[in-house]
């Protein structure tokens, strides 16, 4: 199979041409466009374990915000993002909180934490 | 009744462009200033930008936008600036003086020096000219990102989302995440108008068809939205015939620009620009009017907030000088700054002879490769190869001063 792929890196942004095994998990196979050693080492983890960090918000009682926003620490398998997401869910926390207080660590397995990122005050 | 004060700088609009004009301000020696913010809190949009990949150039982290714009806060209160939250400027002319509303007593403020930080604001259904019904579910993506990330609503669950601009795509993940099916992204432009890597990861990790040259011809729903009418469009953005097709969904989310907020700007006689839809500035991001100063996404709508916060320090740090000793800004000569082929706008619009200039401009479309170069006095001044060009993604240059002389204007253009 054949791609391109815009290497996230840095702002470059560099077009990557690549070359990967039909199925999965995919294995690289050639790949051109990179511009840096990073980039190289980038379009084989995005296509043999494709990572990602993402965000979203947590239930808060009696807090100045309903929400709390919260993100991981770091990414975590693409497949994984939806069994992460359900653990996060279940959770209900008391304000206040604070800006990087961990509500969870290694969730489903992950290397990760979920933090806090907004600052929630009382009601 | 109205009581009258008098203020060195009044910065208005506390998100990222106000926190960081009026820090750098303080920075800069100023100690009469106001910071003043119409929400119950600081950091305007960050607020309710969830996701990561702020301040990966001014911090090296990817933070989510509350984190970013808490930094700010904390060095704002550091530095003991005075803010005004819950508090609007209604009015403000050319000599200065401002008309402010703060829950419902109106105040007047004479500033020797005004930093506009107002940020923009969508452009709505009203502007698309869409017929067909008024339903309800028919949303600009900020809007909803405001019901998702900080009301905790869930405005629909079969979504389709007009245009691919960055709101858009971060909207259709968000909906995504939370348990919502994103049909389709239209986009009347033959490219997306969005950062790459957001398509990357908000649309083709989760499965989201993104259609080009198509855009909705028909909104369909009496009271809840039903479905739209999407068409292929031609170069001249006319849907073609027989290319219609009908896409059931109860929400639709409208990412299709961003506006320049400018409405006190012109009040006060400011010169807008007819591109970029914000002031026509110099290098000190110094206004048409001398002493008001103009920054962020009131002045040109950036993509990364990372530009926001240096823009607004050097507008901040500009007024201070400003209000130290106005005179010296009267005497100094500008050249003009101007866009030639291929580029859609050049940020500032005049330069000061002499001076290191960083200069901001977008291409008109996407390139695969190309050479940037500037002209001035004495021929081509500075040429740049770029690997891609993308009119989503702001590019900079910076010019030493002493290639910046009073002959002739900087002209920046891509090399044919």
């Amino acid at each position: 199979m054949k791609g391109e792929f815009i290497c996230v890196v840095c702002p470059n942004g560099c077009p990557i041409d690549a070359e990967f095994t039909e199925q999965k998990p995919h294995t690289l196979l050639k790949f051109n466009g990179h511009r840096c050693p990073k980039g190289a080492s980038w379009i084989r983890q995005e296509i043999e374990n494709p990572v990602r960090t993402f965000s979203t918000n947590v239930l808060v009682r009696n807090g100045a915000f309903l929400l709390a926003s919260v993100r991981t620490t770091k990414p975590v398998p693409l497949d994984l993002i939806a069994p992460v997401l359900k653990e996060i869910r279940k959770i209900r926390v008391e304000a206040p909180l604070h800006i990087g207080d961990v509500l969870l660590s290694n969730p489903v397995g992950t290397d990760t934490e979920i933090i806090v990122t907004r600052n929630v005050g009382k009601r | 009744m109205s009581e009258k004060i008098k203020k060195d700088i009044v910065i208005i609009g506390g998100g990222p462009a106000g926190l960081a004009a009026a820090i750098a301000a303080k920075e800069a020696g100023c100690d009469d200033l106001l910071l003043i913010e119409r929400d119950r809190i600081l950091g305007g949009i960050l607020n309710q930008c969830i996701h990561d990949g702020f301040g990966l150039h001014r911090f090296n982290e990817p933070l989510s936008g509350p984190e970013y714009s808490q930094r700010y806060i904390n060095r704002l209160l550091e530095l003991q600036i005075p803010v005004a939250l819950d508090s609007i400027v209604l009015d403000m002319n050319s000599d200065k003086r401002l008309l402010i509303s703060k829950s419902g007593s109106l105040q007047e403020i004479e500033a020797k020096s005004i930093i506009l930080a107002m940020g923009c604001r969508e452009r709505a259904r009203g502007a698309l000219s869409i017929p067909g019904h008024r339903p309800a579910g028919v949303y600009t993506a900020g809007a909803a990102q405001t019901f998702v990330n900080i009301e905790n609503i869930k405005p629909g669950n079969k979504v389709v989302i007009l245009g691919s601009g960055d709101i858009g795509l971060i909207m259709a993940r968000r909906m995504t995440l939370e348990g919502a099916k994103v049909e389709a992204v239209f986009e009347v432009l033959p490219y997306s108008s969005g950062l790459p890597r957001n398509i990357q990861q908000c649309l083709v990790d989760y499965g989201i068809p993104l259609f080009l040259s198509t855009t909705i011809v028909d909104i369909v729903g009496a009271e809840r939205l039903e479905g739209v009418a999407a068409a292929e469009v031609n170069l001249a953005r006319e849907a073609i015939p027989g290319t219609r097709r009908f896409v059931p969904c109860d929400t639709l989310l409208l990412s299709v620009g961003l506006i320049p907020e400018n409405e006190l700007a012109l009040g006060a006689g400011v010169e807008i620009h007819p591109v970029t839809g914000g002031p026509v500035v110099n290098d000190r991001c110094m206004t048409s009017v001398p002493g008001v100063f103009s920054c962020g996404n009131a002045l040109h709508v950036h993509d990364l907030v990372d530009w926001v916060s240096d823009e607004a320090g050097r507008a901040g740090a500009n007024a201070a000088a400003y209000v130290k000793n106005r005179e010296s800004f009267f005497s100094e000569a500008c050249i003009p700054v101007v866009p030639g082929t291929g580029v859609r706008y050049v940020m500032p619009h005049s330069a000061r002879v002499g001076h290191q200039l960083s200069l901001a401009f977008r291409v008109n479309e996407p390139l695969r490769g190309g050479t940037v170069e500037v002209a001035g006095h004495g021929g081509i001044i500075k040429s740049e190869k770029f690997a891609r060009l993308h009119p989503a993604e702001m590019v900079w240059m910076e010019i030493e001063g002493d290639k910046i002389g009073t002959q002739a204007p900087l002209e920046v253009r891509l090399r044919p």
